[in-house]
């Protein structure tokens, strides 16, 4: 579903990724794990789009279609789904009024009628009662005074809402206390299928003993160095990242 | 002959034509001759420093319409809100057109001010109000009050609550080459009194018009008066409004400008305080393109205790557009405990946008809380790629957060008609079609 094939990016003159590959298969599930600073939330960013990275050599295909000229919202079009490590605030904007806007330009793109109003209220109740959120919620300005759970509840009530083919999870564990990791967790599970991907991107352990991975890649300095099976993870867990870097400076 | 020279020399038969002998007579002269001494303001003046209108002023103004024009009611009705019955008092090139208002003495007076001005009946109310407010020293305003002679007078007596919102509106037809028009309202409302009124100035021609309007606004005792202009003229308008507020213990006043088009749009809003726990509320949404000007010149004069004054003003500058936002706010020595807050958020589009930012507080109280924010931004691109990355297009997107940046004035809005007219003109000047109710 995703191939990326020897990808370099810049921000300025600073090369941040140094030749990714990746492929991710339908039903399937990816971990990313890396020290700060490894490149992950770029890697994520570039996936989506993201015009303040130049890509400077390499592809990304979604299904065999090239993505690097396409727009952030195009790729979105197409499936591609990015939970934010930092949900951006939009006041006087209601989460509701956003998921329409944003279901309704992708049906647009994608050749389909807007949803009926009534349709789109039965989704919302549905989708927010899977990921435990309050109906009162939903007329507030989009993350504006969330808590940071609340935030990261909202995006993947947003993933629900957009059903994409490829999920990118960037460091959805931060912030989350035990009880909103497991209705997150819980929640990807239940929109996991054989049709899409999900590619968590984080630097704990924790939220892969929820959303357990089939592949876990250790990214350091740009590069992928190390891939595994889930037990990769528990290993990072013990040793921590040092032995990574050390492995890779010998 | 310049136009001021023009001006001036109009006066004596501006004055024979109307009636020579009115009490008004020594009012319009001194008005006439303070704006002899001044003349137009230019930018050496502090207050217009910003604000030229020296390449308007070239235009050989026609001081007097000279014919009657007709406008046809389904020609402007989009420009009225229609979704909800209102008083109307419109006129056309500064006449008034009975055909196209709906006026009311019924309880409340919702008329003409020639009638106010001509009528033994409005002497007293006249005498005590008309000009009393306004600035004897500001040379536009005097000019202005040199040819008062027609405009809106409302009064809405004690304990009355107008029944509708009344629209005031001024076309200009355009069957003048260059058009200079000088209303004049008066708008009174009365002891626990409540009224709303929108206000437009609208030209349906593409030669050049010059809007010099004053308005009077007194808010008794416990008065609420909410005051909505809409501004969103075409590239050859000029408007100059002075408006001036004159509050009363325990009044609430707001006036709303909506700055969305016109070539040159100068707003002097001014408030005077007459009385403790009152509340002054100036809130304006500036989107504009082009070469297009605004300037937002207000003063809000705490002179009394306890009272409160809030201001909001968001803007939205594209292409080569300017803006200036100068907000004075004056704390006396007598006013304490004064709660005064004013904030001036911009978005700049275009590298070639510019805005001038001046708050001004002077604060002669010692125990008073006054805040002042200016901000000066650009689009947030982080939020941008956010939207678009959840499918939003750029262009939706960008609207999108347009309407959220100018949110907290578009809820203040209190008339529901009008909120939703506001929010589809702010949906054209973005250039989408989106529908949200925000």
């Amino acid at each position: 579903m995703l191939s990326i094939k020897n990808l370099h990016a810049s921000i300025g003159d600073k090369e941040i990724l140094k030749g990714i590959n990746l492929e991710v298969k339908a039903g399937e599930i990816h971990a990313i794990m890396g020290p700060n600073g490894a490149g992950k939330s770029t890697l994520a960013s570039i996936i989506a789009g993201n015009e303040n990275y130049e890509v400077t050599a390499g592809e990304i295909s979604l299904d065999g279609e090239d993505l690097s000229e396409l727009a952030p919202e195009e790729r979105a079009h197409k499936g591609v789904f990015l939970s934010f490590q930092y949900p951006v605030e939009i006041p006087g904007v209601s989460v509701t009024n956003f998921m329409r806007t944003a279901i309704n330009e992708t049906r647009k793109a994608n050749g389909l009628e807007e949803m009926p109003a009534k349709d789109m209220l039965k989704v919302i109740r549905e989708k927010s009662e899977l990921l435990e959120i309050d109906r009162k919620f939903l007329s507030r300005s989009l993350n504006e005074g969330f808590s940071g759970g609340e935030k990261k509840r909202n995006e993947i009530f947003q993933m629900a809402m957009l059903e994409p083919k490829l999920a990118i999870l960037d460091e959805t564990d931060s912030g989350l206390d035990i009880d909103a990791l497991r209705i997150v967790a819980n929640g990807v599970n239940k929109l996991k299928s054989d049709k899409n991907a999900i590619v968590v991107i984080t630097h704990y352990q924790r939220l892969l003993d929820y959303i357990v991975p089939d592949f876990v890649h250790v990214l350091y300095n740009g590069k992928i160095v190390k891939s595994g099976g889930k037990e990769l993870a528990h290993e990072l867990e013990e040793k921590g990242y040092d032995w990574i870097k050390q492995e890779q400076e010998a | 002959m310049d136009l001021k020279e023009k001006l001036l020399s109009s006066f004596m038969a501006f004055e024979e034509r109307i009636d020579v002998h009115s009490e008004l007579h020594d009012v319009r002269t001194s008005a006439i001759k303070n704006f002899e001494n001044k003349g137009f303001p230019t930018k050496k003046d502090e207050a217009w420093k910003y604000t030229s209108l020296n390449a308007i002023l070239k235009n050989d103004f026609t001081v007097f319409p000279k014919e009657e024009n007709a406008v046809e009611f389904n020609h402007v009705k989009k420009y009225f809100l229609h979704e909800v019955d209102t008083y109307k008092v419109v006129f056309i090139d500064g006449v008034f057109s009975s055909h196209l208002s709906s006026t009311t003495h019924d309880g409340i007076d919702v008329c003409l001010m020639s009638s106010a001005l001509n009528k033994p009946k409005y002497k007293m109310i006249i005498d005590t109000y008309f000009n009393q407010i306004a600035s004897k020293d500001e040379s536009l305003t005097s000019l202005n009050t040199a040819f008062a002679n027609e405009g809106a007078y409302i009064h809405i007596p004690k304990s009355k609550v107008a029944d509708k919102p009344i629209e005031i509106m001024y076309f200009s037809t355009g069957n003048e080459a260059a058009l200079l028009v000088q209303p004049r309202n008066l708008v009174i409302v009365g002891e626990n009194s409540h009224v709303q009124i929108i206000e437009r100035h609208q030209s349906l021609t593409e030669n050049p018009v010059l809007t010099n309007s004053v308005t009077e606004i007194y808010a008794q005792k416990r008065a609420i008066v909410d005051y909505y202009k809409i501004q969103n003229d075409t590239l050859e308008a000029n408007l100059i409004d002075n408006t001036y507020v004159s509050q009363k213990q325990e009044s609430h006043v707001s006036v709303h400008t909506f700055s969305f088009g016109g070539n040159l749009t100068r707003n002097n809003l001014n408030f005077y305080h007459f009385g403790e726990r009152l509340t002054s509320t100036l809130n304006g949404i500036t989107i504009i393109g082009e070469k297009q000007h605004v300037d937002h010149y207000t003063l809000v004069k705490h002179s009394t205790p306890n009272c409160e004054s809030f201001q909001d003003y968001k803007g939205i500058y594209s292409d080569r557009s300017t803006g200036v936002f100068n907000g004075k706010v004056y704390v006396e020595k007598e006013a304490q405990k004064t709660n005064a807050f004013q904030k001036s958020n911009n978005i700049l589009l275009s590298d070639k946008a510019t805005i001038n930012a001046k708050p001004q507080l002077e604060i002669f109280a010692d125990d008073v809380k006054c805040s002042h924010g200016c901000t000066v931004g650009q689009l947030d691109e982080t939020a941008m790629f956010y939207m678009q990355q959840r499918g939003i297009p750029k262009k939706e997107a960008k609207a999108l957060l347009m309407y959220a940046f100018s949110n907290a004035v578009i809820e203040s809005i209190k008339i529901p008609e009008l909120k939703q007219r506001i929010t589809k003109i702010i949906a054209t000047k973005l250039g989408v079609k989106i529908g949200f109710d925000l």
